[in-house]
């Protein structure tokens, strides 16, 4: 399986991305992306500029550990994690996941599982600048318990055709 | 150990990280948080409400109840917002 975990600072070359996971191979039969934007708002105030700050270490070994869940979980045939740093405005990309498969049920939903994961249990923290000054972002009780419902005891789930 | 602070747990202490020699009656993550808030206004401030600060040893999860003997490092974070 091809794994690619990276954080960077630098924009992210999604179709870059999704090239490395197909090149050389004809066993793959689906990608699935996901690309997470910085959006204008956050609870209905304008955002001007967002910050993510991170650990730098455990960032990726805390990806890596979802990644290697995942491929216990699914029959995976590559992923790439790609989760920027740094500065934001609205409209820019953050974070990109993107999982190959044979089959489109085990992309798609390993895509969902590893950025559930990812908001909840890797170590990156937002603040957001808006007209009323800048805080932190608070956590979402949404975003924990979107992640609980994969804690359920892993087991492979049956490919449907692609 | 090396101690690690990020995002309003690092502006509260006013470090990012420090090098500490927790007393011996310190033995776990949350007997760490309770010590560091004794230390000064700045930790009080950053540890008052220790059930919402996540940690780390040597860059894994762990919870309030880990053990931290033989802990190179030791993280203190807010619950994440990433992805």
């Amino acid at each position: 399986m091809t794994t690619t975990i990276r954080l960077q600072r630098e924009a992210i070359d999604i179709a870059a991305e999704v090239q490395q996971l197909t090149r050389g191979r004809t066993d793959v039969g689906a990608v699935v992306t996901f690309t997470g934007v910085c959006r204008a708002d956050e609870n209905g105030e304008a955002i001007a500029v967002l910050t993510l700050e991170h650990y730098p270490g455990m960032a990726e070994a805390e990806i890596a550990r979802h990644v290697e869940e995942a491929r216990g979980r699914w029959p995976l045939l590559g992923v790439t994690v790609v989760h920027r740093y740094g500065r934001f405005v609205p409209g820019d990309v953050i974070v990109l996941v993107a999982t190959a498969s044979s089959h489109r049920q085990a992309a798609f939903v390993s895509a969902e599982f590893l950025m559930d994961y990812l908001k909840t249990r890797a170590p990156f923290w937002k603040r957001v600048e808006s007209v009323s000054g800048s805080a932190w972002v608070e956590a979402r009780s949404a975003d924990d318990a979107a992640a609980e419902r994969w804690s359920a005891p892993p087991q492979r789930q049956r490919q449907s055709s692609g | 150990m090396k101690l690690l602070y990020f995002s309003w747990v690092r502006e509260r202490v006013g470090k990012a990280e420090e090098q500490i020699d927790p007393p011996a009656g310190v033995t776990t993550v949350g007997g760490l948080m309770a010590w560091l808030a004794s230390r000064g206004e700045d930790y009080a401030h950053a540890f008052e409400n220790p059930k919402v600060i996540r940690a780390a040893i040597d860059r894994s999860h762990v919870r309030s109840d880990a053990a931290i003997a033989g802990a190179r490092e030791i993280a203190f974070f807010p619950p994440m917002t990433g992805g």
